[in-house]
């Protein structure tokens, strides 16, 4: 089973607003490692056709692992909103 | 500004049992969780020792909804075309009181919840905090949803990232030096099929660790824990290790990797993917415990790191519960004397410090720097199934005898400087 079924298997309340922002212009011009693009478990970093790093903080299971693991502070990172983000049914 | 005797940041099992002893004693509690429900956002292994905790509150754990009782461990050491199960079966294991408990969270904490409501505490979900109110650095309350309120001591158990209390400058960030990665899939199986797999009698319940070759020799490993229906199957991988790892992997690819091993696949065939989870596990030990109490406030669980990963026992939750119990103690007795500051507090700690919660991780204090070794995962893991291997072996010609078998692999993969060196590190775990 591939990471976006198994992540299809989650509890998930969206909320519009997003919990995740990635400073783009530091992600782009300083940071080689870019760490956030292998450690998520949901793998949900990827760099788009204009070479920026995007995240669909849509799926994320905030575990913490990219803000933990980010070399540069490049990411404004909050839990969701009250009522938002997964719901974990068995945890 | 609304206030009360005491709130408490988190509604997982620090929190939660922090408002079980407040409640019990007829303090104002108020539990404040962002889940829709106390567990929602919460993940483990896992396995709760209840030894520890079972006496602090000891009427509570009769009706807990624990998965299984664990009464036979495993333990494989994994190489490349061999590995080796260690497994222990114990009499004692399996009678009761049970020492350990297989649980699920999102279970386990709903109930929890509902216990402290039954006392009379109050458990407010689907609410984020969003602020520590601080005055002359002083904790004084909480900021949610626009409203502030007030309390004369607020627990802090907002879990493993600490975003409150470092934001507030009570503790530091995390590091990837001294976190994991863990990360699992439930499974649907039968009872029975679960009981036939891992040579269980009815009711009963495995915990099964993973060695070596499931994290391409990064710091980590598989664990596998039956549930009453259901496995949890996954893995821990070290942050630091991901990020210094010459070939970069992607982490969630580990655990698919790990389900193809010729090993693992008939433990897990026709079973039913229920629930994909992913939590950060904090591993650096009693080295990284913040303070712990301030003026009007006090960390509990994972906020205040306290978690240990001594290879064979993985333990954070028995913590967690613990902590809670000793916060609660502490707020009431400054209650009684009517002193939140953090010298009144300081009986947090002092408790802490003479119950098994910091005697543990003092005790444990070199291990995580031991685990770091890499050569744990690859090449002891692999020596050890090289030797069973041998030893096993009728080739076509005459054999050796048992003992010159033993002894070659023993002299080629132990005897030599670099082991005896590292057993030597060793002596301090």
């Amino acid at each position: 089973m591939n990471i976006e079924a198994k992540l299809g298997l989650d509890v998930f309340k969206i909320d519009k607003e997003r919990h995740i922002t990635i400073d783009v212009e530091t992600c782009n011009r300083v940071c080689v490692n870019k760490a956030c693009l292998y450690v998520c478990p949901a793998n949900l970093y990827e760099i788009d056709d204009q070479g920026n790093n995007t995240v669909n903080y849509e799926g994320c299971l905030e575990c913490g692992t990219c803000l933990i693991s980010c070399d540069h502070r490049a990411l404004e990172w909050h839990y969701p909103r009250g009522e938002y983000g997964v719901q974990y049914r068995m945890g | 500004m609304e206030k009360v005797d005491c709130i408490i940041v988190g509604g997982g099992l620090a929190g939660l049992s922090a408002a079980y002893g407040l409640a019990s004693e007829g303090l104002e509690v108020i539990v404040i969780e962002r889940g829709d429900y106390s567990g929602a956002k919460n993940v483990t292994g896992g396995r709760l020792y209840v030894s520890p905790i079972r006496d602090l509150y000891p009427e509570l754990w009769k009706a807990a909804p624990f998965e299984r009782p664990v009464t036979r461990e495993f333990v494989t050491l994994m190489g490349d075309g061999a590995h080796t199960t260690i497994e222990l079966a114990s009499e004692r294991f399996a009678t009761p009181a049970y020492q350990s408990y297989t649980v699920l969270r999102a279970r386990f904490d709903q109930w929890f919840a509902d216990q402290v409501m039954e006392k009379g505490g109050m458990v407010i979900t689907k609410n984020r905090v969003d602020d520590l109110l601080l005055e002359g650095g002083k904790v004084i309350g909480i900021r949610a949803g626009g409203d502030d309120i007030g309390a004369d001591v607020t627990i802090i158990a907002e879990g493993v990232l600490g975003l409150l209390s470092s934001k507030a400058g009570l503790r530091e960030e995390p590091r990837p030096q001294d976190h994991a990665l863990g990360y699992k899939e439930i499974i649907e199986l039968p009872p029975g099929v679960i009981q036939d797999r891992w040579h269980l009698n009815e009711g009963e319940g495995a915990a099964h660790l993973f060695m070596g070759g499931v994290t391409r020799g990064l710091m980590g490993g598989g664990f596998l824990y039956t549930n009453k229906d259901s496995i949890s199957l996954g893995i821990v991988v070290g942050m630091e290790a991901m990020r210094q790892a010459p070939d970069k992997v992607d982490s969630y690819t580990l655990l698919d990797e790990f389900k193809e091993l010729p090993q693992i696949k008939p433990l897990v065939e026709g079973g039913t993917i229920v629930e994909y989870s992913a939590h950060a596990i904090a591993e650096g030990g009693i080295a990284k415990v913040p303070k712990l109490y301030g003026d009007g406030y006090l960390l509990a669980g994972d906020t205040a790191g306290l978690s240990l990963n001594a290879l064979v026992t993985v333990r954070g939750m028995d913590f967690a519960i613990a902590s809670g119990y000793y916060a609660a103690r502490a707020v009431i007795d400054a209650k009684e004397r009517d002193d939140f500051t953090a010298a009144s507090l300081a009986q947090y700690e002092q408790s802490l410090r003479s119950s098994f919660v910091l005697k543990d991780l003092e005790t444990a204090r070199y291990i995580p720097h031991t685990i770091e070794n890499p050569r744990l995962f690859t090449h002891y893991p692999q020596a050890v199934s090289n030797l069973m291997e041998q030893v096993f072996t009728i080739g076509p010609g005459p054999s050796k005898k048992l003992s010159s078998t033993v002894m070659g692999g023993v002299r080629k993969d132990f005897l030599n400087l670099q082991t005896l060196k590292e057993l030597y590190a060793m002596r301090k775990i």
